[in-house]
């Protein structure tokens, strides 16, 4: 009996053991890599239209003491400005956010006017509203273009020329390519990807070891005549299955979700081909091989199901970390950065994301010290495994 | 055949087995009798090499598990306490996945799952999930899984209980059965009636030690009492445990 045959044996069975565990299997399967795509897409959709709304809406402002300054309200008018009527309490409007703003025109506007002081208007906003920012930037724009093109004039009416006041021009060159704008949507992809990657070989990863010591199938299993790291590594390799599996269907469902975005909608050409996907693939793969091995380890310590449910829900926070990191403060990816477990491959989904070639040298070097960190957790997970209390359910 | 030496098994302060030695013969039918927590299973953990012992020496067939254990393995087959039958494969696929760790072939596995269908009587129930069996349904499938590999030595640990009275008939047959076909078995039980009924030897086992071993007309004998149950209970020196 050779050790691949015994390995490729207890991965069979395992597998057909949890296919027939048609819930727990769909659920895993199913509820992870399709939700949590939807989710963060469907997210990031609504927050991009519901803003494109608000920028191409018609301004609608509240003036108090319209008839104070004629000439700025025919200006907003042309700017297809609707001015209405003003409320009766300007500042209880805004704080109760009735009205996003008011414009509010003092008495002693025509006075400063007339006399070519600098004449104050205000600007009623609630900048703890996120909603109203939108509204407030466009009315605020709209009144320096209109001081600007008065000061110009009066400047012009004195002979001064208007570049006087302009010592600088600042001139904005973007260079970033429709898909690398595209990475801000991509902060959520390797998130998603390194979740589902622990989520598909969770459940199991509980099921083939605390589950079968529950259901006292652990006993006979080890009495057959194969060293039991044989045993451990066919079991490893099923939960590293359901991972990858479980990637790869999160992927598919990126892919069927992402085109029914509007691209105008997030200023991003968000096309990807096959092989990008299957660079991405290619990319957290090794995850979800760590991911098993880390599993296999925490439930193997666990006498039932639920105990090893509670271990698990914690590490589940661990795929969390250097995602969040990323979001919180971006960096640019260096080479020793690929030394870094799981951050590492953050890194490179985000960079095959934007476009970038895949560097083979990076991969590499992630794969490996991941695949190191995998390796360890197996071998503790064998030697503790050998123990005869890992395998009993009473502790006699 | 197995020779057990002198076993010792502790944990932690407690010692569960304190000095186990007898000998189970081929074509015998050896019965470790004991109350509830006596040492029996922890015993036969110690044979089927699951538990390594703390002190004592144990022979399978002259193979020394210290030295050989997988070739020791493949000598024995085993029932332990809980079944441990997968409930979502079929009786046949439980069955089977034991013949692969054993290494077996495909024809060779076929052969002898339809060979122990027949001396078992589970032609009905060999392709359906083990999920909602019977207690005896599930003792038959859990002894045609040790019998796999067609070992020389079987170990069963409580193996009636649960069952029915037709099922126990139907146990005792096969135990027979496989004493007749000069086959080591070895059995753990509580219960008397199993005793007097199938094992030429009797090793009772209390408090971790044996206290007396012979066949059970001996033992009634050796304890100048008039049934085995009273033998029973003057040689453990309590009636603790029988209520079980």
């Amino acid at each position: 009996m050779n050790a691949l045959q015994a390995i490729s044996a207890v991965l069979r069975k395992e597998l057909v053991e949890s296919v027939r565990d048609r819930k727990a299997t769909l659920n895993t399967l199913l509820l992870g890599p399709i939700l949590i795509p939807i989710l963060l897409l469907g997210l990031v959709w609504f927050t991009a239209s519901s803003q494109m709304e608000k920028v191409e809406a018609t301004l609608e402002v509240s003036v108090v003491g319209a008839e104070l300054a004629p000439n700025l309200i025919q200006f907003l008018r042309q700017q297809e400005v609707e001015i209405l009527p003003p409320p009766d309490d300007p500042e209880e409007a805004v704080r109760s956010q009735t009205l996003p703003l008011v414009l509010r025109i003092p008495e002693e506007f025509s006075a400063q006017w007339a006399a070519g002081t600098p004449a104050e208007i205000e600007l009623l906003n609630d900048s703890s509203r996120r909603e109203s920012s939108i509204p407030v930037q466009r009315l605020e724009g709209l009144l320096h273009q209109y001081s600007r093109k008065i000061g110009t004039l009066r400047l012009q009416l004195r002979g001064v020329s208007p570049t006087a006041t302009v010592p600088i021009l600042v001139s904005d060159v973007d260079l970033s390519t429709p898909k690398s704008r595209g990475v801000l949507l991509f902060v959520f992809l390797p998130y998603a990807l390194m979740i589902t990657a622990f989520t598909g070989g969770l459940h199991h990863a509980i099921d083939s070891t605390a589950g079968e010591k529950e259901r006292c199938s652990l006993e006979p299993l080890v009495i057959n005549p194969i060293p039991r790291w044989q045993i451990l590594l066919g079991k490893m390799l099923a939960t590293a299955c359901f991972g990858l599996l479980s990637l790869l269907l999160t992927l598919v469902t990126f892919s069927v979700v992402l085109p029914q975005i509007p691209a105008g909608a997030l200023g991003a050409d968000l096309t990807f081909g096959v092989a990008q996907w299957f660079r991405v693939l290619v990319v957290v793969g090794p995850v979800a091989i760590l991911a098993s091995s880390m599993l296999i380890l925490l439930a193997s310590w666990a006498k039932t199901y639920r105990e090893a449910q509670s271990y698990v829900s914690l590490v589940i926070l661990i795929p969390m970390i250097p995602s969040m990191m990323l979001m919180s403060n971006p960096i640019k990816a260096e080479t020793w950065h690929m030394a870094i477990p799981m951050f590492s491959h953050n890194l490179l989904v985000a960079e095959v994301a934007r476009g970038e070639p895949l560097s083979g040298l990076w991969w590499l070097i992630a794969t490996m010290s991941t695949g190191v960190l995998a390796a360890l957790f197996a071998l503790v997970a064998i030697w503790a495994f050998s123990r005869p209390k890992m395998i009993f359910a009473d502790t006699e | 055949m197995i020779v057990a030496k002198n076993l010792k098994k502790f944990f932690g302060a407690v010692e569960a087995v304190r000095d186990v030695t007898f000998d189970a013969r081929d074509g015998e039918i050896t019965g470790l009798l004991g109350p509830n927590g006596a040492g029996k299973t922890t015993t036969l953990r110690m044979l089927y090499s699951v538990l390594p012992a703390d002190g004592g020496r144990i022979l399978i067939d002259d193979i020394d598990p210290v030295v050989a254990l997988q070739a020791a393995r493949r000598r024995i087959g085993v029932v332990p306490d809980g079944r441990g039958l997968y409930p979502r494969l079929t009786a046949r696929e439980n069955i089977d996945f034991f013949g692969q760790l054993h290494g077996l072939s495909r024809t060779v596995r076929r052969d002898r799952i339809g060979i122990l269908s027949k001396t078992l009587d589970m032609g009905e129930i060999l392709d359906r999930r083990v999920d909602g069996f019977s207690q005896g349904q599930r003792v038959k499938v859990a002894i045609a899984r040790a019998m796999i590999h067609d070992p020389q030595t079987v170990i069963l640990d409580e193996p009636s209980n649960g069952l029915d009275v037709m099922s126990t008939r139907a146990l005792r047959g096969y135990l027979q059965h496989l004493k007749a076909e000069g086959r080591c078995v070895v059995l753990s039980t509580h219960i008397m009636q199993e005793v007097a009924a199938l094992c030429d030897q009797v090793v009772v086992i209390a408090g971790g030690e044996v206290a007396a071993q012979g066949s059970p007309q001996g033992l009634i004998a050796q304890s100048g009492q008039a049934t085995l149950e009273d033998a029973f209970v003057s040689l453990i020196g309590s009636d603790e445990g029988l209520a079980a």
